[in-house]
């Protein structure tokens, strides 16, 4: 046997304790931004998740005005915290979409008529599609969406009474 | 004084530890016999005070002093006695204890028993031993000192985690950990025998009881786990080739690798280089698997007592450790004998297969483990390998390794002639490819994976017991009837998965009480929704019948638990046994409208899979026990021999 590939092995280890000691060095942090922000929204066509509202597609959200696009579930907590904030910045004059992620339509019929609707549009994204499309990783996430379709901003995680007024600015520069 | 005693008996161990190690390094080096005379009472009376240091925790635990900083946070004076024993382990102070007490009490075993190897090999190993144990010694000592005092001593303590607060994992960490030291036996032997190149049948005789040992723990708590995930995070899945999961199943791959060629070097004389090498991977992977556990490196559903800086610990010692011995290895293997040959169509032939596909698979889920963390250290990306990945690359060869195994064991050493392996192994051929053709038939939509599985699955059950034809079964040697066993096993096994895979159905439905779920010809029939308490959580509680076909009406009662403690909900899957599979019914959230999300699935056959691995842990078994009266039997031969001189 070749004398070097004895070696192999201690090469070989010594590449996985760099690549380890570079990940512990590293900070952790969990959140997954998306890679689209910055970019144009992909087109999509979502049908409409209950009766009341329309339906969904991209093209509605590059209708000249910014929006926020929200991405909510009726079987997430979180969603039930953010309600009251979404409901302000609907009084404050914003235009709020949704996507309802992986849901029914009575389930999010009850979940709007006990929190309150918000939303202009609901599209209904039964398997999660346009969401990871979107680089959404979980609910709620908040973008923010300029008159060109442009996604401007991501907020992850429900919108804290603190994040109202960031947003309203992100959505007037937006303009 | 319980406490500061047991500190005391850890120093006094840890300094035994060093004393051990300095025994032997200088021992061999002067090749002073009264070195090696003293090292066996040194490595017992270490072992003793590390027993007696970790009993002591135990005590504190059941005693719920929660003076005692460890006992506050990870125990309650409310939990129930096998958990206040459990608490002792589920932490990282005292696994860390649990640790190096194994290690401790193996090395008084090998001080104590091990007489066959050869003297300065055994010095050697026992040397070895105790380096390691340092390691773990320093870490406990210097920054996790299990025994440390709490002032102001609070009234209650913060309880264990509550998804621990199972009979089932309450045992599984422990059986890990006696594999992962079993494997740091197997280490030290390799490193012994490295040092003094010591490497032949005397050396792999002495290093398979502990390669076994580990085996069969590592099988048994892989197997624990698996069942434990299945049933408490309510997921109807048992295998997610999450990093943690991962983690445990690299070791027993390299594990079951060492397995067979230590067989080839203790029967043969062959396979010395690859061998040892094997027997520095399979350690390398248990320490591996526990930085990655504790680091959190990797994102893991099962994240649980994570911390960077005990990784970077861990990660230290792996690199003395591993990188030592990679080293050692380089410099030594070249000097070591080639051991004997054999030709291709041959018992180590087929044990070389073997060895160079479980190779393949450990590599594979290595890569895959670590891919992410790969990506993000060079290209800051995140992303995550799942189970396509792994099930694609790794079922093939999975595949093709339970096929050899069927054919192994049927043939000769050294040389063998394929036209009569052929015979030897026309039946189970016949059986399944009987099978695929019913499978085909009857079924439909299964994938090939699995329909080549269940077929594979058919036929090895037959071949396993191959080896017993035509043979005195009085005579037969227990350590075949264990191979049999265990290759049964794993035929077993394999019928689970592949069934598992195929054949479940999935309901997931908003039910009311009083309404009726159907699935398959199982007939559930929702009662109501009950609160119940338990010592210490509270739970809503479905009341629920099933009945399947006709047959007797059952009574489940899927839960959804709160624990007081920690503020955090589990859910208490309900399960249905039969003979021909299990009902798995979950109990969701309710809505405003008295609904509640009721999951049920119907697993045929799904059970096999964990009496698969029992199975083959009992297989181990029976083989270690017949290793191990075989040697005493020819060491009394031996002495006998010698006395009559």
């Amino acid at each position: 046997m070749n004398r070097w590939l004895l070696w192999l092995p201690l090469v070989l280890f010594g590449l996985f304790f760099g690549a380890v000691a570079i990940g512990l060095m590293m900070p952790k942090d969990n959140i997954i931004e998306s890679k689209m922000v910055g970019k144009k929204m992909p087109e999509f066509a979502l049908p409409a998740a209950i009766e009341q509202r329309p339906a969904l597609t991209s093209a509605d959200l590059s209708g000249g005005k910014p929006t926020l696009l929200n991405i909510f579930a009726s079987w997430c907590v979180p969603c039930i915290a953010e309600a009251p904030q979404l409901l302000e910045l609907q009084r404050a004059g914003v235009e709020i979409n949704a996507i309802a992620s992986r849901d029914t339509p009575e389930d999010i019929a009850n979940f709007l008529n006990r929190w309150g609707n918000p939303y202009t549009r609901i599209g209904t994204d039964t398997t999660s599609k346009v969401q990871l499309e979107l680089g959404s990783s979980g609910v709620p996430e908040t973008f923010v969406i300029d008159g060109n379709g442009v996604i401007v901003h991501q907020h992850i995680g429900d919108i804290r009474e603190e994040d109202v007024a960031m947003l309203i600015k992100l959505l007037e520069e937006a303009r | 004084m319980i406490a500061e005693t047991g500190l005391i008996a850890l120093w006094l161990a840890a300094a035994l530890t060093l004393l051990q190690f300095a025994l032997g390094a200088i021992g061999l080096r002067a090749e002073r016999d009264d070195y090696y005379a003293a090292i066996r009472p040194v490595a017992v009376a270490q072992g003793v005070f590390v027993t007696l240091s970790f009993v002591l925790l135990i005590w504190l635990f059941l005693r719920s002093d929660m003076s005692v900083k460890l006992v506050a946070m990870n125990s309650a004076s409310v939990k129930p006695l096998l958990y206040k024993f459990a608490g002792t382990w589920g932490n990282h102070e005292g696994s860390m204890l649990l640790w190096v007490t194994v290690m401790g009490l193996a090395g008084a075993f090998i001080a104590l028993f091990e007489r066959s190897l050869q003297k300065r090999t055994l010095v050697a190993t026992l040397a070895a031993q105790a380096f390691i144990s340092l390691g773990f010694y320093a870490f406990l000592l210097v920054s996790s000192n299990p025994f440390e005092r709490l002032f102001p001593v609070p009234a209650e303590g913060q309880g264990l985690n509550p998804l621990l607060q199972d009979p089932g994992l309450a045992f599984h960490p422990p059986t890990l950990y006696f594999g992962y030291v079993g494997l740091s036996v197997a280490f030290s032997f390799a490193v012994g025998a490295m040092i003094t190149r010591d490497v032949g049948p005397a050396f792999a005789k002495a290093m398979r009881p502990w390669v076994l040992g580990a085996w069969i723990f590592l099988t048994l708590g892989i197997t624990a786990g698996s069942y434990w995930a299945y049933y408490e995070l309510g997921w109807g899945g048992w295998w997610f080739w999450d990093p943690v999961e991962n983690a445990s199943l690299m070791p027993w791959l390299a594990a079951t690798a060492l397995l067979h060629s230590v067989t080839v070097l203790a029967t043969r004389d062959g396979l010395r280089a690859w061998t040892l090498m094997l027997a520095v991977v399979a350690f390398s992977m248990s320490m591996i698997g526990t930085f990655l556990v504790r680091s959190g490196i990797l994102t893991s559903v099962h994240a649980f007592a994570v911390d960077p800086e005990r990784g970077s610990f861990i990660l230290a010692l792996l690199a003395i450790y591993i990188g030592g011995a990679m080293a050692l290895f380089a410099l030594r293997v070249g000097t070591v004998k080639e051991g004997s040959r054999f030709e291709l169509v041959s018992r180590e032939g087929a044990l070389v297969a073997n060895n160079l596909l479980l190779s393949v698979i450990l590599a594979l889920v290595f890569i895959g483990t670590l891919y992410p963390l790969l990506v993000e250290a060079v290209t800051g990306e995140k992303l995550s390998v799942g189970p396509p990945y792994f099930n694609l690359a790794t079922g093939p060869l999975a595949l093709l390794l339970v096929a050899a195994m069927a054919a192994g064991p049927l043939l000769r050493w050294r040389r063998d002639n394929p036209k009569t392996l052929l015979n030897r192994i026309s039946i189970p051929l016949l059986v399944a490819a009987a099978s695929l053709f019913a499978l085909v038939i009857f079924t439909t939509s299964m994938s090939i994976l699995s329909l080549l599985g269940l077929a594979l699955a058919a036929g090895v059950a037959v071949a396993s017991f191959a080896p017993l034809w035509r043979r005195n079964l009085r005579r037969t040697p227990l350590h075949t009837y264990g191979m049999v066993l265990a290759h049964f096993g794993v035929a077993v096994a394999l019928v689970g998965m592949a069934s598992e895979s195929s054949f479940t159905e999935e309901r997931l439905v908003a039910a009311k009480p009083g309404d009726e779920i159907t699935v398959n010809k199982w007939k559930l029939q929702f009662g109501a929704i009950e609160p119940v308490a338990g010592p210490n959580w509270t739970a809503l509680e479905a009341r629920m019948t099933a009945q399947y076909g006709g047959g007797v009406l059952h009574e489940i009662t899927p839960q959804n638990r709160m624990f007081a403690a920690a503020q955090t909900q589990t859910s208490e899957a309900a399960l249905l046994t039969r003979w021909n599979g299990q009902l798995y019914v979950v109990l969701g959230d309710g809505d405003s409208e008295g609904r509640w999300q009721v999951r049920v699935w119907w697993k045929p056959f799904v059970p096999l899979i964990w009496y698969g691995g029992i199975l083959i842990a009992l297989g181990g078994l029976l083989a270690m026990i017949g290793r191990l009266r075989r040697g005493f039997q020819q060491r009394k031969q031996r002495e006998f021999a010698e006395a009559m001189l």
